[in-house]
């Protein structure tokens, strides 16, 4: 009898336990009701998901797309990414720049306030600058974005100098000025990088640790305020009414909500739930012919590099440039990826910088530098294994986990092999970080990898293989292409046209010449869009998306 | 018996302080840093924050600090979430996890259990049959294709319940329901074949004997003997169940630990993964720990009185 008792007040306990949890739901579903009384579909609402949680909503610890994003929708700094995708002015009014090229002066809008109620100051500039830098602060970009730019940036970062010394200073509540280390033409669209954008000191200092980590931790001056944040479920914006622009924004709100699942986010499109889904390459065959089927071209670009310093066969360029030609890019493109992402014909993408003068696409000046072509492969392989004294050679090709690495190295091995005969290629599949981690030490003979720039300018991907370069990593040294850029950022810094050409020849050198590395692609998105979201532009860099401008159209 | 419970609660610590070692050490194997921008650094800039996050210090030294922080409580901080301590990472997530696994352990065992008795009470006729092919399925069936479907199916064609996402009851009952088919299918597996051999007993047939209705045979003296092995499956199967299914998490947007612990892995966020690690293994010692005491208590002949029985 005793034992039946125990089961029972077990059962009973259990019972009560699973009501309990009934009963309680029961309540949040009546809060839920009532709140979302209103008729939807006369607001102006954007509804959107994102592949993950927001790391970090900290401007100076941000080092990922979405952090940016959210970062880019809710703050402001001294300039935006305007519809046209270049840089215009937010903040800053607009500014004035040396003789020599070294200072900078931005003259700051009075009417702009924190939502907290504080104007923007310059002091508000100078404190998340050196914040930037600041060791204990411990940003990434920081450093990155701001050493070699902003005088005494590596010094600081380094802890060899204090947070003061570096090269920034409120003139007057107004005025920032910016001493440089080196004349930089792309300040105006550093200034619209996140590590860049100001915060209110005292709201900062008040929130201390607890700063960035909740909706209510965080301070505001862009188009849109961050009402709620539920960690790893989503987040809500709502327009800033303090906003100095708030006129232009029309949508009231942005609900985003963290799916990790395709075709969890396709279900949720076809339901109306939200307005805009990505879509893998087994979606694009279905959705292909739609009218919401859209495709936007990312800067991102992705190569192969070539180790000089440990493969004596990459060591020669006509090796080289034999594997840079034997494989079939469109069919990378097309057939592997399928999401609208192009063959690569260079390193600098397409629709990411322009002539200055002729607005000329970089790309289209340039053209495919290294396009397929077996026949040429062949010849080319067949010279450098004359060259080498062999015939057959075997390469370590080293590349990520991911299901796109996969499949994409397994159709370069396949290639590779069958255009250059004798050729054995081994795959390597890691990791991100262990790769990093063998691009360091330089422990591989070719590298699938990528780079996504951070600023408009040809700049961030051509100076990584400046002799020794700290992103280099694969042995290219050309003493004619380092004098080419130490040009193209010193003397020709201000004569912007000679510099562009200065870039569109490196390029040339680079790939064309030297063949150091191979161009893959350019990754683009499929995506759906509900045709009555208007006006959210995609950028190039910067936040991805602007939606300052968006609407909704029923 | 307080004497039993006192040694185990000392092993149970004990149990947790070696996994929070292994994991720690083993953590040190991998190639896993706070940075998350390590392509755009320099080695020199790497080491200043690597420094504020003390891992220069020499593994020793970060092993007893670490271990002085859990004892506190303190799990870290996050290395992907910057600034955000992992024990309130952990927090934000178990509430959905254990919500989630709670309803489907209560209503996947309590349907299975009647599957299983109906089962065995008309056992090799038509209901048996069918109870047994549910069973089969909701065991072999893996958990991402039956989710995918139902979510289809319930939440797109047929528009009766929310495709995904985490806002009220209603959007509980599709990710309970896909969970639920493995307990459910667990405790009807069981129940029959337990039950079968109960009502075969002598006691059984002593209580028929004596003139009990067959309500009273099937439920009071049937059901209750044939249910104390599943208790030893339950535990285990609870445990997993309330710390999240990556799967179902993902296909349904829960936000629950499941979903966390996999992207802790993907991103090298060691604190979280030790964490989650250590939370885990607390659920599953603690609910072992439990079920033993329940077994003495549901069952004097298996009861243990520790010492005494060296």
């Amino acid at each position: 009898m005793k034992k039946s008792n125990w089961l029972l007040l077990v059962l009973a306990l259990v019972m009560s336990m699973f009501l309990a949890a009934c009963s309680g739901g029961d309540d949040e579903n009546a809060g839920e009701d009532s709140s979302k009384g209103g008729d939807e579909s006369a607001e102006q609402v954007l509804r959107l998901t994102e592949g993950d949680e927001i790391p970090t909503m900290d401007p100076q610890l941000s080092t990922n797309t979405i952090s940016s994003q959210w970062l880019g929708t809710t703050l402001e700094g001294l300039y935006r990414v305007g519809k046209d995708g270049a840089p215009e002015p937010a903040i800053a009014k607009s500014h004035d720049v040396s003789e020599d090229a070294l200072t900078w002066t931005f003259h700051l809008r009075e009417d702009a306030v924190w939502s907290n109620g504080d104007p923007i100051t310059a002091h508000d500039f100078v404190y998340s600058w050196r914040r930037a830098v600041d060791p204990e602060v411990g940003s990434e970009y920081g450093p990155y974005m701001m050493g070699g730019v902003i005088k005494n940036a590596n010094e600081v970062a380094a802890g060899e100098k204090p947070v003061e010394e570096l090269g920034v200073k409120a003139v007057d509540d107004y005025t920032f000025e910016v001493q440089l280390a080196k004349p930089t033409p792309y300040m105006e669209s550093l200034a619209t990088f996140t590590t860049f954008y100001p915060l209110n000191q005292k709201f900062v200092e008040e929130q201390g640790d607890q700063f960035g980590l909740e909706a209510e931790n965080l301070v505001f001056n862009g188009a849109f305020i961050m009402t709620e944040w539920n960690h790893g479920e989503g987040w809500t914006l709502e327009k800033n009414p303090d906003y100095w622009d708030a006129d232009s924004v029309k949508l009231d709100k942005i609900t985003v909500k963290v799916t990790k699942d395709v075709p969890t986010n396709v279900n949720l499109y076809n339901n109306d739930q939200i307005d805009r889904t990505g879509l893998t390459s087994t979606f694009v065959e279905e959705y292909k012919s739609s009218d919401e089927f859209r495709t936007v071209l990312n800067p991102g670009v992705f190569y192969l590099k070539f180790n000089q310093e440990r493969s004596e066969a990459l060591a020669n360029v006509n090796i080289r440039k034999a594997i840079a030609t034997a494989f079939d890019k469109q069919g990378i493109a097309d057939t592997i990826l399928n999401n609208g992402s192009i063959p690569a014909g260079g390193l600098v993408p397409k629709e990411f910088v322009a002539h200055p003068e002729t607005g000329e696409d970089f790309r289209e000046i340039n053209g495919e530098l290294l396009p397929y072509d077996k026949e040429k492969a062949k010849e080319y392989w067949e010279k450098g294994l004359s060259e080498l004294g062999t015939d057959s050679v075997t390469l370590n090709y080293l590349t990520g986990d991911t299901e796109t690495s996969k499949n994409i190295s397994a159709f370069m091995k396949n290639q590779l092999e069958t255009n250059l005969p004798g050729l054995t290629i081994e795959l390597q599949q890691v990791p991100f970080k262990e790769r990093l981690r063998l691009d360091t030490e330089m422990e591989y003979d070719i590298q699938a990898a990528g780079w996504v720039p951070d600023y408009a300018d040809p700049n961030t991907f051509l100076n990584m293989w400046v002799t020794d370069g700290a992103n280099n990593k694969m042995g290219f040294s050309n003493p004619e292409y380092d004098a080419m850029l130490e040009k193209a950022n010193n003397e020709l810094a201000q004569k912007p046209n000679e510099r562009f050409q200065t870039f569109l020849d490196m390029e040339k050198l680079l790939i064309q010449e030297e063949a150091a590395i191979a161009p893959m692609y350019q990754e683009g998105v499929a995506q759906l869009w509900k045709p009555y979201v208007k006006d959210v532009f995609k950028n190039q860099i910067g936040p991805e998306y602007s939606y300052k401008w968006a609407y909704i159209e029923k | 018996m307080v004497r039993y419970i006192f040694q185990r609660v000392v092993y149970l610590f004990l149990t947790l302080f070696l996994i929070a070692t292994f994991s720690f050490f083993l953590m040190k194997f991998l190639p896993g840093t706070p940075l998350t921008a390590e392509d755009k650094l320099t080695d020199e800039q790497k080491e200043i924050i690597l420094e504020k996050y003390g891992l220069n210090d020499p593994v020793p030294v970060q092993y007893v600090k670490y271990l002085g922080e859990l004892v506190q409580g303190d799990l870290g901080i996050s290395f992907q979430f910057d600034n955000r301590g992992v024990t309130q990472i952990l927090l934000d997530r178990l509430g959905p996890s254990a919500q989630l696994g709670a309803q489907a352990l209560l209503i996947g065992t309590i349907l299975g259990i009647l599957l299983g008795l109906v089962a065995a009470v008309y056992h090799h006729g038509f209901i048996d049959y069918t109870s047994t092919i549910i069973a089969v399925i909701g065991k072999s069936i893996p958990a991402f294709v039956f989710a995918g479907l139902i979510q289809y199916v319930i939440g797109v064609k047929l528009g009766w319940l929310p495709v995904a996402f985490w806002e009220g009851p209603e959007y509980t009952i599709m990710p309970t329901i896909a969970l639920m088919m493995f307990p459910l299918a667990t405790a009807a597996r069981f129940t029959r074949t337990e039950m079968l051999e109960v009502l075969g007993s002598d006691y059984i047939t002593t209580a028929r004997a004596k003139g009990v209705n067959e309500f009273g045979v099937i439920f009071k003296h049937g059901l209750r003997n044939a249910l104390i092995p599943l208790v030893t499956v339950i535990g285990p199967l609870a445990v997993s169940l309330m710390t999240g299914t990556l799967v179902i998490e993902q296909i349904f947007a829960v936000p629950g630990l499941g979903e966390q612990f996999v992207s802790s892995v993907m991103t090298n966020d060691f604190p979280v993964i030790m964490g989650t690690t250590l939370l885990f293994a607390f659920l599953f010692v603690v609910i072992i720990l439990i079920i033993d005491l329940l077994y003495g208590i549901i069952d004097p002949r298996i009861r243990l009185t520790g010492g005494e029985k060296k």
